[in-house]
C-alpha cells in the first residue's frame, strides 16, 4: 500500500445548466434550492478575450468557465498553476461535425473546427487567455474520467511540490454520435489542489487494491444528466457541500480504487 | 528549477511505424536512410500527398475475446504489443509487482476516430450500424482500455491527449506515479492511425506537403502524416540495471497560440530547461537530439533556436522524412529512436533535407552515421502550445 497522497482543496468552480457557479450548486445539493430556469444556457467563459470566446466551442467555454471559478476563489493567479483538463469525450458537437462534413464533403472541413476539436482544447485556451506557461494536460479514462484525472493531478501536485488546477467537463453529445456516448448535460467542475497541509478542506486520496462498486446513477439528473464522470464529480461535491468529514471509493480498474478522505 | 529526479529503466521498448514492425526494422532503416513515406492511398477521397502507412495493419485480427475493440488504431496497437517480446516483458513485471501495481498510461491524439468516422460514412436511417454500435471505441480512451484488457495491467489507466505531444508526456506522469510509491511500474507509449480527421484536418490548415516532407530545409512546406504505435515498459533502476534510462522530462505551455509555435520558442526552451534540471545535467552534455521537426515552416524555424543551445558536436535530426508526423505517437516513437540511438551507437539522418536551413545547418546529421550516444533528447510539441522534452541515457555497463 502506497503512502496516502494528502492536499487541500482551496477552491472550487462548477457550471450546469441551471447551477451557473459552485455556489447555487452548494444550495441544489444541499435541498435548499432548486436548480434555477433562468440561468444562462451556456457557459459565460468570461476570462476568455472576446475575440477567443466568439472561435471557442462550448466544452472550452465551460472548461474555463469553471477553471476561473476555482482559481478565483482560492485568490491565485492562474499564470502560475500547472493544470489538468479532464473530459469523457472532449468537444463532442465538434466531433460530430468533423465526422458529418468528413462523410459529405471531406474537403470542406473547417480549420477552425479542426483545432478545436482536439481534447487539449480547452488546455490551449485557458493557457493563452490566463498566460499560464507551466505544463498543462488533458486526460480522459472513459468511465474512470473524473478518478483517473483527479489521481493524475493529484500527483503532480505532490510530486512537483506545486499547486494544480484540476477540471473535469463535458458538453452534451449532438447527432448520431450521441447514442454511443451517454453525455445528455453539460457539466463542469474544478478544484485547485494544493499539496500538504494549508488553509481550505483537507483531501487525502489513497489507492485501494481491490474493486470499488460505481456511483450509483446522478441522483440529480437534471443538474448533471447520465455521464458516469459527472456522477463521481458531483459524488465528491456533494461531500464538499457537506460539514463533516467523509469518505468516498471510486473505481480506477477492475482491482484498484481511490479512496478519498475530506477533513472540512 | 525542479529538483534532480531517480532515472528510470526502460525495461523493454517496442516500435511499429512505416518503417516496419519491431526494433530491427526501424533500426535497419535509420542506419541506411530508408525512408517509409508512399503515395496517398489511404484517405476515403483523393488528396495528393505522402504517408507514412504501416504495413499489415489490416490483417492483425484480434483475438476472439478482444474482438469487440476491434478497429484500425486497436489493430495497430496489438501489432505493436506482439513485437520485441514485449507482452512476455509485461507478462514478468505484472508477475514481480502484481497486475494493480502497473499504471497504464498511452497517448494518442485521435484514437479509433476512424471507426466514428466509418459509422457516420455508413449510417443506418441515422444511426450506427450495428458493427459499430459498441460505445468502448467511440471514445479517446479506447487505445488505453482496449492495451488494459489486452495485457492484464489493473493499476491507474489514464490517456493523455495533448495533441503532438501527448505521448512524449505519458513519461512524466509515469515517473511521478512511480516515484510517489503509487506504481511500482509502468506501460507508456502512444499509438495513432491514419483517418480522415487528420489528413483532412491539416489539409484545412494548409499545413500538408504534396511531397515527402522536408524538415529543416530551406524550401519545407508542410508535413507528412503517418501511424505508429510504440510502447515503453519503465521500472526502477534495480530491476533492470543495464538497460537504458530516462533521465529527465519537461513540459510546458506557449501561452500564444492554438495552432502556431510561439515565435522564440518560449515553451519549447523552457520544457528544455526543466528537463535538463531533472536529469542533473547541461545542455552540453547531449549527444543526439531528436528534434520534433515537422517541416512546417513555422515549426522549424523556432525549433531551431533552440539548437544554439547545445555544442556545435552535438548533432540533431528529425525523423519525421522516415515515418511522417505520427501525431499522438510522435512522442514514444522518437523517445524509441532517442533509445536505439544510445544503445546502438547511430545518429539517426534528417532524411529529406538537402538545402539545410543556415540556422539548423551545423547541428544537423544529414547522412547516417555511426556514434556513440550516451545522451539523447527528444522534443515533442503540440497544439495549443503543449510542449515536452525528454531526455535519456545508458544504463550501466554490463
Amino acid at each position: 500500500m502506497s503512502t496516502p497522497l494528502a492536499l487541500c482543496i482551496t477552491g472550487i468552480g462548477a457550471w450546469a445548466p441551471g447551477a451557473p457557479d459552485w455556489q447555487s450548486l452548494q444550495a441544489i445539493v444541499r435541498g435548499e434550492a432548486a436548480a434555477t430556469d433562468d440561468a444562462p444556457a451556456r457557459p459565460p467563459g468570461t476570462i476568455l478575450p472576446a475575440a477567443e470566446r466568439r472561435r471557442a466551442p462550448d466544452g472550452v467555454r465551460l472548461a474555463a468557465e469553471v477553471a476561473a471559478q476555482a482559481t478565483g476563489m482560492a485568490g491565485i493567479d492562474p499564470a502560475t498553476v500547472p493544470c489538468v483538463f479532464a473530459s469523457t469525450h472532449g468537444e463532442l458537437a465538434i466531433t460530430d461535425y468533423v465526422c458529418e462534413t468528413l462523410a459529405q464533403s471531406p474537403l470542406e472541413l473547417s480549420p477552425t473546427k479542426f483545432h478545436n476539436s482536439v481534447l487539449n482544447a480547452p488546455a490551449g485556451y485557458w493557457t493563452i487567455a490566463t498566460g499560464c506557461t507551466g505544463a498543462s494536460s488533458a486526460v480522459t479514462a472513459h468511465h474512470r474520467t473524473f478518478a483517473a484525472g483527479l489521481l493524475e493531478a493529484a500527483a503532480f501536485a505532490c510530486a512537483e511540490d506545486t499547486p494544480v488546477l484540476f477540471a473535469s467537463c463535458d458538453v452534451a453529445s449532438t447527432g448520431p454520435l450521441a447514442e454511443m456516448t451517454c453525455t445528455t448535460l453539460a457539466f463542469g467542475m474544478a478544484l485547485l489542489l494544493r499539496p500538504a497541509a494549508g488553509h481550505g478542506v483537507r483531501l487525502n486520496l489513497a489507492l485501494h487494491h481491490g474493486a470499488a462498486e460505481p456511483v450509483p446513477p446522478v441522483t440529480m439528473p437534471a443538474v448533471a444528466g447520465d455521464n458516469p464522470a459527472n456522477a463521481e464529480a458531483l459524488a465528491l461535491l456533494s461531500l464538499l457541500a457537506g460539514t463533516k468529514s467523509s469518505n468516498l471509493r471510486l473505481p480506477l480498474s477492475s482491482g484498484l480504487s481511490l479512496d478519498m478522505e475530506i477533513e472540512p | 528549477m525542479p529538483e534532480r529526479i531517480e532515472p528510470l529503466a526502460i525495461a523493454a521498448r517496442s516500435a511499429t511505424s512505416a518503417l516496419g514492425h519491431g526494433l530491427a526494422a526501424q533500426l535497419e532503416a535509420l542506419r541506411s536512410g530508408r525512408g517509409g513515406l508512399r503515395a496517398n492511398d489511404f484517405s476515403s477521397a483523393p488528396l495528393e500527398c505522402r504517408i507514412g502507412r504501416v504495413a499489415g495493419v489490416e490483417d492483425a485480427a484480434l483475438p476472439a475475446p478482444l474482438a469487440h475493440w476491434d478497429c484500425r488504431n486497436n489493430r495497430l496497437a496489438w501489432l505493436g504489443l506482439q513485437q520485441d517480446g514485449l507482452m512476455d516483458a509485461i507478462a514478468g513485471a505484472i508477475a514481480r509487482h502484481g497486475a494493480t501495481r502497473l499504471a497504464l498510461i498511452l497517448g494518442t491524439s485521435t484514437a479509433s476516430i476512424g471507426a466514428t468516422e466509418d459509422a457516420y460514412r455508413r449510417l443506418d436511417h441515422g444511426r450506427f450500424p450495428e458493427d459499430l454500435q459498441r460505445p468502448e471505441i467511440h471514445t479517446p480512451h479506447s487505445l488505453a482500455a482496449f492495451v488494459a484488457d489486452a495485457t492484464g495491467i489493473a493499476g491507474p489507466a489514464l490517456t493523455i491527449s495533448t495533441a503532438c505531444s501527448s505521448s512524449a508526456k505519458v513519461f512524466a506522469s509515469a515517473e511521478r506515479l512511480i516515484r510517489l510509491g503509487l506504481a511500482d511500474a509502468a506501460l507508456v507509449g502512444g499509438v495513432d492511425t491514419l483517418c480522415d480527421s487528420v489528413l483532412f484536418g491539416f489539409h484545412s490548415l494548409e499545413l500538408v506537403s504534396k511531397q515527402a516532407c522536408r524538415p529543416f530545409d530551406a524550401q519545407r512546406d508542410g508535413i507528412s502524416i503517418g501511424e505508429a504505435a510504440a510502447f515503453a515498459l519503465l521500472e526502477r533502476v534495480d530491476a533492470a540495471p543495464h538497460a537504458p534510462r530516462l533521465l529527465g522530462h519537461g513540459e510546458s505551455s506557449d501561452a500564444h497560440h492554438m495552432s502556431t509555435p510561439h515565435p522564440e520558442g518560449r515553451g519549447a526552451q523552457a520544457a528544455l530547461d526543466d528537463a535538463l534540471a531533472r536529469a542533473g545535467i547541461g545542455a552540453d552534455a547531449v549527444d543526439y537530439v531528436n528534434l520534433h521537426g515537422t517541416a512546417t515552416p513555422r515549426n522549424d524555424e523556432v525549433e531551431a533556436k533552440l539548437l544554439p543551445r547545445f555544442a556545435t558536436r552535438t548533432r540533431a535530426s528529425s525523423t519525421k522524412g522516415f515515418t511522417g508526423h505520427t501525431l499522438g505517437a510522435a512522442g514514444a516513437l522518437e523517445a524509441v529512436f532517442a533509445l536505439l540511438a544510445i544503445e546502438h551507437g547511430i545518429v539517426p539522418p534528417n532524411l529529406g533535407c538537402s538545402e539545410p536551413m543556415p540556422e539548423a545547418a551545423p547541428w544537423l546529421a544529414l547522412q547516417p552515421s555511426p556514434q556513440r550516444v550516451d545522451v539523447a533528447l527528444s522534443n515533442s510539441f503540440g497544439f495549443g502550445g503543449n510542449n515536452a522534452c525528454l531526455v535519456f541515457g545508458r544504463g550501466a555497463a554490463a
